[in-house]
C-alpha cells in the first residue's frame, strides 16, 4: 500500500459512507480528517518524486500516481484546507430538526469527499487521462455544490465546464491517436512539435483556461462563487481552479516543454496579467462582499498565469516555480478563509453588502481578525505565504527583465490592497458596538486557523523553496520504461 | 544566549500585545499593567545592550529565510541610537495613552496594534539587509492603519485610505528598487555595502530614485508628504507615536541606510544624488513650515511642522559630510522628543479643555501651567532657540552645509527658523499672556492620578528636551552617541 492510492482512494471510502449514513454523514468527518492529514504528512515524508503504479499494472497500461513537489505542496494545502473547510461546514450542513434528512445537508457531503479525492488525484496522476477523470470529478462536485446557492449560476456553469471538459477529451483522443499513450513521462520522451500535437496542446490549453477561471474565460466563476454557501464558496475558489491549473502546469512544462513555444508562453502570461489587471478593477467595483471575494480569486489566478513565461522548466531551479506553486498555496489557504469569514459575518448581520459590515471589529474581532490576516496574504504583504510567493515572482521577473510582469505584480498587489482594505474600513466604522446573531460562533476557529497557517508559513518561506524544489520530476520508473511504439 | 538578544528584543512587544487583544475591557487594570511592564522590562534590555555595545559587542541574530536572502536582525550602534529613543519614547507614550483613553470602550484593539507598531519601528531599526528592513517597514505600514482608523468616523476612515494609498505606492516603489539592485549585486548587508562600481549609472541612478522615493512618502518628503496632515484624524497618542518614532522616523532612518550603508557615500556623491535630494529636503522644510503658519487648527499645525522637521534629517543625510550627518542623526532624536511633547501636549488640551484650534488658547497657560510650559520648551526647540535640542540640530546641521560648500542650507535653516517662530510664538503669546476665557477657569490640571499620567509624560519630555541641548557635550547626550557613529561607522 502507498499514501498515494490512499489519498485517492479513502475519499472516496468516506463518500460511500457518507451516503450510506444519511443524517449521520457529518460525522464522517471526524473519521476522515485524521485520517488524510496523516496520509498527507506520511506524503510529505515520501523521498521526492516517488510514485507508484495503481494495480501493478505497467505503463502504459497502469495508473500512474507521484509525488514530486508541486503534488506534495496541493495536497498537504488541501489536506488543511478541505479538514477545516468541513469543520465549519458541520453546523451549516445538519440533519434539520427531529434528524429529518435535508436535501443540502444530505448531498453536501459526498460531495465534499468526492471534490477532496478528485483534486488529490488531479495532483498526483500523470496520465492525461486519468487527469481528464480527476477534472470531471471535481467539477461534478463543484457544479453541485454551486447549485446549492444559484441553480441559475449553477447552470452557466455547467454548460461552461462542459464545454472545457470536451476540449480537453479531445486533445486527449487526438494525443492518444498519435502517440499511443497519454502518460505524461511518456509523452515528453517522444514528443514531436507535429501539427497534431500543437492543435491538441491548443484545445487541451482552452478547456483548462476555462476550468481554472483564466481571464477572459472566467465569466462563469463570479457569479457561482458568491452565490455558493459559504464552504462550497471556499472549496470552489481554494481547491476547484487549482485542479485546471495543476493539469496545465503538467500538460506544459511536463509533457511538453520541448514543443511549447515562448510565443504561447507569452500568451498565457498577458492572459495573466490582463486577469491580474481586470479582476482587480472588478472586485474593487463590487458594492457585495461575496462577489468582491469571487473577482479577488480571478485576479489571483492571474499571477499563476503570469508566472509561465517566467517558468523555464518545471525541474525546480528557478525561483519562478517556486513562486508560482506557493502562491497556489497561498492563495488556496487565504481565499478559504477570507470566505469562511465573509460567510460567517455576513451570517450575523443577515446582509451582503460591504456596509452591513458596519462596526463588525467590536462584535466579531475574531472573524475579522480571520479576514484581515487573509487580506494581508491576499495582497502579498508580509509577513505572509502571499509575500513569500510574490517576493519569489518579482524577483525572477526582475532577474530576467520581464519589466511588465514586475510592474503587474506591484500593481496587483496596490489594487489588492484598495479593494480588500475597503470592507476592512467598513468593520472599523462607527463607534458603537452592533447586535449580531451568533450562531454556533465556535466556527470563526476555522478561518482563523486558515489565516493563520497563511501568515505563519511567511516564516517558513525556505522549507516550502525546498520542497517546491528538491523535488526534481522523476523520470518513468525504469521497469516501464518500454518503447511503446 | 546573547546572540538570541536582538530577537527577543524585537519580539518582546507581541506578549504584551497578544496579550491586550486577548484581555476584555473589564480587565482593563491588567492590560495597563502589563503594557508598563513590559514597556520597562524593554528598556532595561536596551539599557543592558548599550552597556554591552560600549564594550564594543555587536550583537547579530541571522536566518535564512528564502535561498539567498538572510533575515539579519543586528545591534549597530546606529540602530542603538533609534532603538534607544523608541524603547523611553514607547514607555511615555505608553503611560500617556493610558491616561488619554482612560476606561472608554475598545482599547484591547487599540493596545494591540500599539504594541505591534513597536515590534516593527524596532525591527526597521534593527534590520541587517534590505529585504529585513522592508518586512519591518511594510509591517509597519499594516500595524499603524488600525490606529489611524480608530475612532472610525468618516474623516478617520478618509486618513486610513489615504495613509494606505500613499504608504503602499511607496512601498512597492522602494521594494521593485531593493529587488532590482538585490539582481544586480547579490544580498545587500547593511554592514558589508555591495560593490557597485561595475553597474551602469543610469540604473543605479533611477534604483535610488524608486528607494528613496518610497521611503520618502513615509518620511513625508514633497510631494508625498500628503497622508501626514490628514492622519491628524487619528487620536493624539497615535499622531505623537506616528510623528515621533513610528513612521516618518522610519523613512528617514530608511534614507539614511540607502545613503550611508547601501550606497555609500562615495558613490551618492559621484553619482550626483546627493545634491538634488538635499534640494528637495530643503524646499520640503520650507513648504512645511509655510504650510503650517496657515493652519488654525493646532493638530493640523503641528502635523506640517513635523513635514518641515524630518526633513531636516534628509538634509542633512543628503550634504554628505561630518557635520551634517551629525546633524540628521542627532536631530532624528530631538526631533523626536519635542515633536512628542508638543503632541501630548495638543492632545492634553484637547482632553481636559476641548482646545483645538489656535484661537481656542487663550489664556491656557495659567490653567494648564505644566502643559503649557513643556509645549512652550517643545515649541522654542523647534524653532532652534539655545540651549533646547533643537539648536544642537541646527548648528550642526548649518555647519554641515557650510562644510560641504552647501551656503544655502544657511538660509532653508534661517528662514525656516523665522516661519518656525511665526507659527509657534504666537500659540504661546496667546497661552500665557492673553486673558483666559470664562470657561477655562475651573480645570486643576494636577489631580488625581489620570490627569497627572496625562500631564507628567509631556513634562519629562520638555525635560529631557532641556537636557539633550544643554548637556549636549555630556558622553551620554544623543550629541555623542550621533558623533561616534559618524566616527566609527559613516566617515571612514
Amino acid at each position: 500500500m502507498s499514501p498515494l492510492d490512499l489519498l485517492v482512494a479513502a475519499p472516496l471510502g468516506f463518500m460511500i459512507a457518507a451516503l450510506l449514513l444519511g443524517a449521520w454523514a457529518r460525522w464522517s468527518l471526524l473519521a476522515a480528517i485524521p485520517v488524510m492529514a496523516g496520509l498527507a504528512v506520511w506524503l510529505l515524508l515520501l523521498p521526492a518524486g516517488s510514485a507508484h503504479v495503481v494495480g501493478d499494472w505497467n505503463l502504459p497500461l497502469g495508473v500512474q500516481l507521484r509525488a514530486d513537489g508541486l503534488a506534495q505542496m496541493m495536497v498537504g494545502a488541501t489536506a488543511a484546507c478541505a479538514s477545516l473547510i468541513g469543520l465549519y461546514a458541520l453546523h451549516e450542513f445538519a440533519p434539520g430538526p427531529d434528524r429529518s434528512e435535508t436535501a443540502h445537508g444530505f448531498a453536501f457531503w459526498p460531495l465534499f469527499y468526492l471534490l477532496w479525492g478528485g483534486a488529490n488525484a488531479g495532483f498526483l496522476s500523470t496520465d492525461l487521462f486519468n487527469l481528464y477523470i480527476a477534472l470531471e470529478m471535481v467539477s461534478l462536485a463543484a457544479v453541485a455544490m454551486a447549485a446549492m446557492g444559484s441553480l441559475r449560476a449553477a447552470l452557466r456553469y455547467f454548460v461552461i465546464a462542459l464545454v472545457g471538459s470536451l476540449a480537453y477529451l479531445l486533445g486527449v483522443a487526438l494525443l492518444f491517436s498519435n502517440y499511443a499513450t497519454v502518460d505524461l513521462t511518456l509523452l515528453a520522451a517522444t514528443a514531436r512539435p507535429d501539427l497534431a500535437t500543437k492543435t491538441a496542446l491548443a484545445v487541451m490549453t482552452a478547456g483548462l483556461l476555462i476550468k481554472a477561471a483564466v481571464f477572459p474565460l472566467h465569466g462563469w466563476l463570479p457569479p457561482a462563487h458568491a452565490a455558493a454557501p459559504a464552504p462550497a464558496s471556499a472549496l470552489l475558489s481554494a481547491i476547484v481552479v487549482k485542479v485546471g491549473f495543476v493539469i496545465l502546469l503538467r500538460l506544459w512544462f511536463e509533457a511538453f516543454p520541448t514543443i511549447v513555444a515562448p510565443a504561447g508562453l507569452e500568451v498565457l502570461g498577458w492572459l495573466g496579467a490582463l486577469a491580474v489587471l481586470y479582476g482587480s478593477v472588478q472586485a474593487i467595483r463590487q458594492n457585495v462582499l461575496k462577489a468582491l471575494v469571487a473577482y479577488s480569486t480571478v485576479a489571483q489566478i492571474g499571477y499563476l498565469l503570469l508566472a509561465f513565461p517566467l517558468v523555464a522548466t518545471a525541474a525546480g531551479t528557478g525561483g519562478a516555480w517556486a513562486g508560482m506553486t506557493i502562491h497556489a498555496v497561498a492563495h488556496l489557504l487565504a481565499k478559504a478563509a477570507m470566505f469562511l469569514a465573509a460567510g460567517l459575518m455576513l451570517e450575523a448581520v443577515n446582509g451582503k453588502r460591504l456596509e452591513d459590515l458596519r462596526g463588525l471589529a467590536r462584535a466579531m474581532p475574531l472573524t475579522v481578525a480571520a479576514f484581515g490576516l487573509a487580506a494581508v496574504s491576499l495582497m502579498g504583504l508580509p509577513p505572509s505565504v502571499g509575500f513569500i510567493a510574490k517576493f519569489l515572482l518579482l524577483e525572477a521577473a526582475v532577474e530576467q527583465g520581464a519589466v511588465f510582469a514586475a510592474a503587474v505584480l506591484l500593481i496587483g498587489g496596490l489594487l489588492g490592497a484598495v479593494y480588500l482594505f475597503s470592507p476592512l474600513a467598513w468593520t472599523f466604522a462607527g463607534s458603537d458596538t452592533p447586535v449580531v446573531v451568533s450562531r454556533a460562533p465556535l466556527r470563526t476557529a476555522a478561518p482563523l486557523a486558515l489565516a493563520l497557517l497563511a501568515v505563519s508559513l511567511g516564516f517558513a518561506g525556505q522549507a516550502m523553496v525546498e520542497v517546491t524544489a528538491a523535488a526534481p520530476l522523476a523520470g518513468p520508473p525504469a521497469a516501464v520504461a518500454v518503447d511503446v511504439r | 544566549m546573547i546572540h538570541l538578544l536582538p530577537l527577543l528584543l524585537v519580539f518582546l512587544p507581541l506578549v504584551p500585545a497578544l496579550i491586550s487583544f486577548a484581555l476584555p475591557d473589564r480587565m482593563a487594570v491588567w492590560r495597563d499593567a502589563i503594557n508598563i511592564s513590559f514597556a520597562l522590562i524593554k528598556l532595561a534590555v536596551v539599557g543592558f545592550l548599550l552597556l554591552a555595545a560600549r564594550e564594543g559587542v555587536i550583537t547579530e541574530w541571522r536566518y535564512e529565510f528564502l535561498p539567498g536572502h538572510d533575515f539579519i536582525l543586528r545591534l549597530d550602534s546606529i540602530a542603538l541610537l533609534f532603538i534607544t529613543l523608541s524603547a523611553f519614547l514607547w514607555l511615555i507614550a505608553t503611560v500617556y495613552s493610558i491616561a488619554y483613553f482612560g476606561r472608554g470602550p475598545h482599547l484591547a484593539r487599540f493596545f494591540g496594534f500599539f504594541n505591534l507598531c513597536v515590534l516593527a519601528a524596532t525591527g526597521v531599526a534593527m534590520s541587517g539587509t534590505t529585504i529585513t528592513f522592508f518586512l519591518f517597514y511594510e509591517l509597519l505600514t499594516l500595524a499603524t492603519w488600525p490606529l489611524v482608523v480608530h475612532k472610525g468616523d468618516e474623516k478617520s476612515l478618509r486618513a486610513g485610505r489615504i495613509y494606505l494609498i500613499y504608504t503602499l505606492a511607496g512601498s512597492a516603489a522602494f521594494l521593485a528598487g531593493i529587488v532590482w539592485l538585490k539582481s544586480l549585486v547579490g544580498t545587500i548587508e547593511f554592514t558589508a555595502p555591495p560593490d557597485l562600481s561595475g553597474i551602469p549609472r543610469l540604473e543605479l541612478t533611477l534604483i535610488f530614485i524608486l528607494c528613496i522615493g518610497g521611503l520618502g512618502v513615509k518620511a513625508a518628503l514633497i510631494p508625498f508628504h500628503g497622508w501626514l496632515p490628514e492622519a491628524m484624524a487619528a487620536p493624539a497618542p497615535v499622531s505623537a507615536l506616528l510623528h515621533a518614532v513610528a513612521v516618518v522616523k522610519a523613512g528617514a532612518f530608511g534614507i539614511v541606510r540607502m545613503i550611508y550603508d547601501v550606497y555609500g557615500i562615495d558613490t551618492v556623491s559621484e553619482l550626483g544624488l546627493g545634491t538634488p535630494l538635499a534640494v528637495l529636503a530643503g524646499a520640503t522644510i520650507l513648504y512645511g513650515s509655510f504650510r503650517a503658519v496657515m493652519q488654525t487648527d493646532i493638530k493640523k499645525r503641528l502635523a506640517y511642522s513635523t513635514v518641515s522637521q524630518v526633513s531636516y534629517i534628509i538634509l542633512g543625510a543628503s550634504l554628505i559630510g561630518p557635520f551634517a550627518i551629525i546633524g540628521a542623526l542627532v536631530h532624528l532624536v530631538h526631533q523626536g522628543i519635542m515633536k512628542i511633547t508638543l503632541f501630548m501636549c495638543a492632545g492634553a488640551l484637547d482632553n481636559r479643555m476641548g482646545i483645538k484650534s489656535v484661537a481656542d488658547l487663550d489664556g491656557a497657560g495659567r490653567a494648564m501651567p505644566v502643559t503649557m510650559a513643556a509645549f512652550s520648551i517643545g515649541a522654542l526647540g523647534m524653532i532652534g532657540v539655545p540651549p533646547t535640542a533643537g539648536f544642537i540640530s541646527k548648528w550642526h546641521l548649518g555647519l554641515g552645509g557650510l562644510q560641504s560648500d552647501a551656503p544655502w542650507v544657511i538660509a532653508v535653516l534661517a528662514g525656516s527658523s523665522l516661519l518656525n517662530a511665526l507659527y509657534f510664538l504666537p500659540l504661546l503669546y496667546r497661552a500665557w499672556l492673553l486673558p483666559p476665557s470664562a470657561k477655562l477657569a475651573s480645570v486643576r490640571e494636577l489631580d488625581g492620578a489620570w490627569n497627572r499620567m496625562l500631564i507628567l509624560p509631556a513634562a519629562i519630555t520638555a525635560l529631557a528636551t532641556l537636557a539633550a541641548g544643554a548637556f549636549a557635550t555630556s558622553p551620554f547626550s544623543p550629541l555623542s552617541w550621533a558623533k561616534l557613529i559618524a566616527e566609527s561607522g559613516y566617515l571612514k
